[in-house]
């Protein structure tokens, strides 16, 4: 068997075109899934009574869903399932909302650990000052939870990216759905779910590494100490 | 009339009966150090009087104002009874003018200017200026503790709560602390104190409290208190610690 890379010079451009498309549905959901999470966890910390008990249990459902079900089920669910029900979604709408729902729920429980793990003193302290739940929440107990489960966080949006390659199943034009739809053109199977691979991998990477950098920067005070 | 009166205070820990009805009353500017075994039940009290831990029975006054039962938001609060931690609780993601500043921001709301001249204020006067840019994990206990006193005068409380709070501290560093208390008590700020430092609540309080099984045993000045002690639990409680 001879390799021949020319083969794949004629769609550059159709595999540029599934790269933005995994970019784009990466950067918005890694964005969107981790605003869901910090809600969530909201929600859900502490102990909560009334009306939050209710939707705390609701969101608690939700979590479990996602986390126990296949992602591909997931996105038929919501491409096939919602039109079922009268609710019309693009293919593109559905692979987005499915991305979201599913980093959301996991980095909900990612989170919640960090949260979990904030010691007592830092609540009675925060609460000595007169800040509120929601002000607690905020200035005090996030972001030093957000440090301590950082490393899971990073992983977690790696496997939502690379797990991507699935909505071309519901012929989302991204990077895996490039990748078939030039083999089966130019039957070229090897050399392009090679390049496609090496894209992906770039990308776990460069994610990785864009993680980290903004990490140095928003966990700075970790630096010279433990905590 | 008293700045803090305590009356009939009870507290249960599930079946544990922790205070078995405290009476209190506080002088503003009054330094008064609550000494006791632990477990006496003198965290807890000091706890109940900014609500940390809530009261089964008995009221609190600060000045004519009710302050328990939920009579003040926990903002109203924070302005009336400051506190300050043995274990420091400094914000650790937030440097030492950001753990000052957050409170006059967040919850009195103060203008950034302004909340910023605060804590520059009583940062000076705890000795931590040149800090004002480092973070928790970068400084000593000491310096940590004084940061944590200041975040607490930052909020302009009429009393101060200062649990135990040089005894997570390494020997030299204690005295760093408890000379800014000394200050403070020279400037006539309420100070309530628990604490086992027997030398300071004999050199610097007013009023020394010996607490025992969740009463208060017995109260009087501190000369009279440390070398003539009226019962034997007090006479073993001080043999015991001296």
């Amino acid at each position: 068997m001879t390799l021949d890379f020319s083969t794949l010079l004629p769609y550059t451009d159709v595999i540029l075109e599934g790269l933005v498309t995994t970019l784009w549905l990466t950067v918005v959901t890694t964005a969107a899934g981790i605003a869901l999470a910090i809600l969530v966890a909201y929600v859900r910390d502490g102990s909560p009574t009334g009306t939050r008990a209710v939707i705390s249990r609701l969101l608690g459902g939700y979590v479990e869903i996602v986390r126990n079900t296949p992602f591909i089920v997931q996105l038929f669910f919501l491409y096939f399932g919602l039109p079922a029900l009268g609710v019309p979604i693009s293919a593109t709408a559905a692979a987005l909302l499915a991305m979201i729902l599913n980093l959301g729920a996991y980095t909900a429980e990612i989170l919640r650990a960090g949260i979990d793990s904030t010691l007592k003193g830092q609540h009675e302290a925060a609460r000595a000052l007169g800040l509120s739940r929601r002000q607690s929440f905020r200035h005090v107990v996030l972001v030093p939870a957000f440090s301590r489960v950082y490393p899971s966080l990073i992983s977690q949006c790696i496997i939502v990216m690379l797990g991507s390659a699935v909505v071309s199943q519901i012929s989302v034009f991204d990077l895996t759905y490039a990748a078939n739809f030039i083999q089966s053109r130019n039957f070229r199977g090897f050399e392009v779910y090679l390049v496609v691979t090496l894209i992906y991998l770039l990308l776990a990477v460069g994610l990785r590494l864009a993680f980290e950098f903004v990490g140095r920067r928003l966990f700075a005070f970790r630096q010279g100490g433990s905590s | 009339m008293a700045l803090v009166s305590v009356k009939d205070l009870h507290k249960s820990f599930g079946e544990l009966e922790v205070l078995k009805g405290i009476d209190l009353e506080i002088e503003a500017g009054e330094v008064v150090s609550i000494i006791g075994r632990s477990g006496s039940g003198k965290s807890t009290l000091l706890r109940c009087l900014n609500q940390l831990e809530r009261h089964d029975w008995g009221t609190i006054h600060l000045a004519d104002q009710r302050l328990d039962g939920g009579a003040m938001s926990p903002g109203e609060l924070s302005q009336n009874v400051g506190m300050v931690f043995q274990s420091f609780n400094l914000f650790p993601h937030k440097t030492v003018i950001e753990n000052v500043m957050l409170a006059p921001l967040v919850v009195k709301q103060t203008p950034r200017d302004e909340a910023r001249r605060i804590a520059e204020q009583v940062l000076d006067k705890v000795g931590m200026l040149e800090k004002i840019d480092a973070y928790p994990a970068q400084l000593s206990g000491g310096q940590q503790q004084r940061v944590a006193i200041a975040r607490a005068l930052a909020m302009n409380p009429k009393v101060l709560l200062c649990d135990e709070v040089t005894s997570a501290l390494d020997p030299e560093l204690v005295g760093e602390v408890l000379r800014v208390l000394e200050d403070l008590a020279r400037e006539g700020m309420t100070l309530i104190l628990v604490t086992h430092e027997m030398k300071f609540a004999r050199d610097v309080s007013h009023r020394v409290v010996f607490m025992h099984q969740g009463r208060i045993h017995e109260s009087g000045d501190p000369q009279t208190l440390f070398t003539r002690p009226e019962t034997p639990e007090l006479s073993q409680f001080i043999a015991s610690v001296l």
